[in-house]
């Protein structure tokens, strides 16, 4: 063992760890509220985590929150990055890989299906 | 891919309490929800708030889940981990789902305790990510005189009790001339109620192990061992896990980082005597000797194990190691008070509303101990005394409350840090009794090597004996001041020299309990059965004539149906009989 085989392991392990709060560059919240869910979240989360396992995208996290109060715009996938949160509606699965590809990994966020961008402030992190 | 992370505590304390069924409740449920792929369960040590357990944090929120029961699994699986909606009446408090909104978790400082509770003590890559083995990595590039200025520098005390300088120990050690040198963690936690030992390495085995390979380093050693006592099975798993992993990867064994130095390490079991705590005791145990103390000097620095130059360490001293090596020797001392620095890790326990494990910084107050993180004593009752130090210790009253916990501080009046145990009392607890509680250990626990320890307990014993059950002499405090300061001064080891503690203390913050026991013949807090009077309390009464039936000498005395019942005295023997039989808590104890 050497010290930068360990730092090796150490890299590959931190991923293991980063959903323990450690550091991510990008947070996708999808809605799994009741209508979410009707509307098709699942399969939109479960596309997500998909096209970011495949990619091996190590500082993003993926997680779940409960209803937001837009019913009719289902599944409901929020972006969560240091400067600001984009919302996207009606994400089917094809639009949550675009999600994935376009936004978080070329840095692109999509214009179509955005409900809402937020700014966010020093003071106010993002999560 | 997964997405959520549930740390589920496997603690010692959580497992007692269901742990393994809610893990398997929770697999089953995932498993039904098609949802084992995306969502993780990794067993963690010791979270700290045992009294809640099983508990279980859910990232990446940081849900914090309490008293969490099989028949919950169901729930937070549909609604949490589905849903994303946190299950309410399972958390601590109502609104404060996360750990660092919660007074327990946010007035704490974690550095020993850091993975405890964060990652899984069985792979040796989750420890390694949060920056595990670096220290040893680095240290081994130094010349090992670095590395015990560093250790000085850092003012590290020993965590085991008596708070010797780490750093002045590893050096006497490197300097003790000798070829075979060797390392000794000891892990023989014996003091009722202390479990912080048994939680470090139950969460967090690694740190101990690096801890105890940057001394070896230091000292010049290429063998340890760690004492521990068979009664943990637990914490030998996970250390024997932990050897073997750190083995694998080369961690530990020869030329380890491709340097010169070579160290591996052994475990060894203790058979549970308290005395083998005590270092020469618990060495002639490893040699497979009777575990007894012999007389010091020589210290184990120049003649230890097997005769060779031995530094002998806590688990808890060892597991600071690392941060030492890691973040520098001035950012450990910027935490605690002058001459006691960093960090402490306590078991609290007792009459107080968190019981678990924390650490906090040296120098915090023991009003903040027991109230801001322990959240005071439960409803009903007032604060009377804590007990700090085990069998060792001694107990402070609450005018003492705003004491700083350091090793000076402490020992001033009349407790010691010792290893970290922390029993809190209320006003329902008889400080004569309790005294006599940690005799009653002690005595049993003495090795009868030396006379002043095994007559001394056993003369101190037997008077506390005689003051609990009614028939003490003024004569008598004389007389267990005397034996005790006798014990204090002539006894061979530690055990001995301390076990008056508890009396002593008692008998200086409370001396009108033990007068009020030998004058007036009563025991204030209504303990002692000899010392309390049986009564009827009429409101209560019903008239059921349970106490009557029950009582084997007459004095429950009533007509059925007729409330309310008496009971007479003079004919009482304070068996407890008619206390026990009533249903209603109409029979009370109090003060003679």
């Amino acid at each position: 063992m050497k010290l930068d085989e360990l730092r090796k392991i150490r890299e590959r392990a931190e991923a293991e760890l980063r959903l323990r709060g450690g550091p991510s560059r990008v947070k996708i919240v999808v809605g799994m509220g009741t209508s979410g869910i009707a509307a098709g979240a699942r399969q939109t989360l479960r596309a997500i985590l998909d096209e970011v396992a495949r990619r091996d995208l190590r500082d993003v996290v993926v997680t779940q929150t409960g209803e937001k109060g837009l019913a009719a715009q289902e599944p409901i996938v929020e972006v969560h990055e240091p400067t600001r949160i984009t919302i996207y509606g009606e994400v089917d699965e094809a639009f949550a890989r675009r999600i994935v590809t376009e936004h978080v990994v070329n840095g692109r966020p999509l214009s179509e299906r955005v409900v809402e961008v937020r700014e966010v402030r020093d003071d106010q992190p993002a999560h | 891919m997964r997405r959520i992370q549930v740390l589920l505590c496997s603690g010692t304390a959580c497992q007692s309490s269901g742990s393994d069924k809610v893990k398997r409740a929770l697999l089953d449920e995932l498993g039904s929800h098609d949802l084992l792929s995306e969502v993780q369960i990794v067993e963690t040590g010791c979270m700290g708030p045992c009294e809640l357990g099983p508990v279980l944090l859910v990232y990446p929120e940081g849900t914090f889940y309490v008293r969490v029961k099989p028949d919950d699994a169901a729930e937070i699986v549909s609604e949490h981990f589905l849903k994303g909606r946190p299950v309410r009446r399972l958390l601590w408090t109502e609104g404060a789902p996360q750990p660092q909104e919660i007074p327990f978790f946010s007035r704490q400082m974690k550095l020993v305790l850091r993975n405890c509770g964060t990652i899984d003590p069985e792979k040796i890559e989750e420890y390694i990510a949060t920056g595990g083995y670096e220290a040893l990595g680095k240290v081994v590039t130094l010349d090992p005189a670095q590395v015990i200025a560093a250790v000085k520098e850092s003012g590290l005390r020993g965590r085991g009790g008596a708070g010797f300088p780490t750093g002045t120990k590893w050096e006497l050690v490197r300097a003790a001339t000798g070829d075979t040198k060797y390392v000794i963690c000891n892990a023989d936690e014996g003091d009722p109620g202390a479990f912080m030992d048994r939680a470090i390495l139950e969460g967090d085995p690694h740190a101990v192990l690096e801890g105890m390979a940057i001394a070896a380093y230091a000292v010049g050693a290429s063998r340890g061992y760690v004492y521990v006592r068979a009664e943990y099975p637990l914490a030998i798993r996970r250390l024997e896990v932990a050897l073997a992993q750190a083995r694998k990867l080369g961690l530990l064994g020869a030329r380890i980082f491709e340097s010169d130095f070579s160290f591996d390490i052994e475990l060894r079991m203790g058979a549970g005597a308290f005395v083998c705590g005590e270092e020469t005791a618990l060495m002639a145990s490893i040699e497979g000797r009777r575990g007894e103390p012999r007389p010091r000097p020589p210290y184990p620095a120049t003649h230890g194990l097997w005769g060779k130059p031995t530094l002998i360490n806590n688990v808890e001293t060892f597991a600071n190691v690392r941060h030492i090596v890691l973040g520098g020797a001035a950012a450990f001392a910027a935490v605690g008070t002058e001459k006691s620095k960093g960090t402490k890790v306590f078991a609290l326990a007792g009459k107080v509303r968190n019981t678990g494990l924390v650490e906090v910084p040296m120098g915090i107050t023991l009003r903040e101990l027991v109230f801001d993180i322990g959240g005071g004593v439960p409803a009903g009752r007032e604060f009377k005394a804590v007990q700090i130090g085990g069998p060792s210790g001694g107990c402070l009253p609450a005018s003492l409350l705003d004491t700083p916990v350091d090793y000076d501080s402490l020992s001033r009046h009349g407790a010691i840090m010792g290893s970290g145990g922390v029993i809190v009392l209320d006003d329902a607890t008889c400080m004569v009794n309790m005294a006599r509680f940690f005799l009653e250990f002690t005595a049993d626990e003495s090795c009868g090597k030396c006379v002043p320890c095994r007559v001394g307990t056993q003369m101190m014993l037997a008077i506390l004996n005689r003051i609990v059950a009614g028939e003490g002499t003024d004569q008598d405090l004389v007389r267990l001041a005397e034996i005790g300061d006798m014990m204090k001064n002539a006894s061979l080891c530690a055990l001995g020299q301390t076990a008056p503690n508890p009396v002593l203390s008692t008998l200086r913050y409370f001396p009108e309990e033990y007068r009020a026991h030998i004058r007036d013949r009563s025991c204030p807090a209504g303990v002692c059965p000899n010392l309390v009077r049986y009564v009827v309390v009429p409101e209560a009464c019903r008239g059921c004539d349970a106490c009557r039936r029950a009582c084997p000498t007459g004095a429950a005395q009533g007509t059925a149906g007729k409330a309310p019942y008496r009971i007479a005295d003079e004919l009482c023997i304070r068996c407890g009989a008619c206390f026990d039989a009533c249903p209603f808590g109409a029979v009370k104890k109090e003060p003679r």
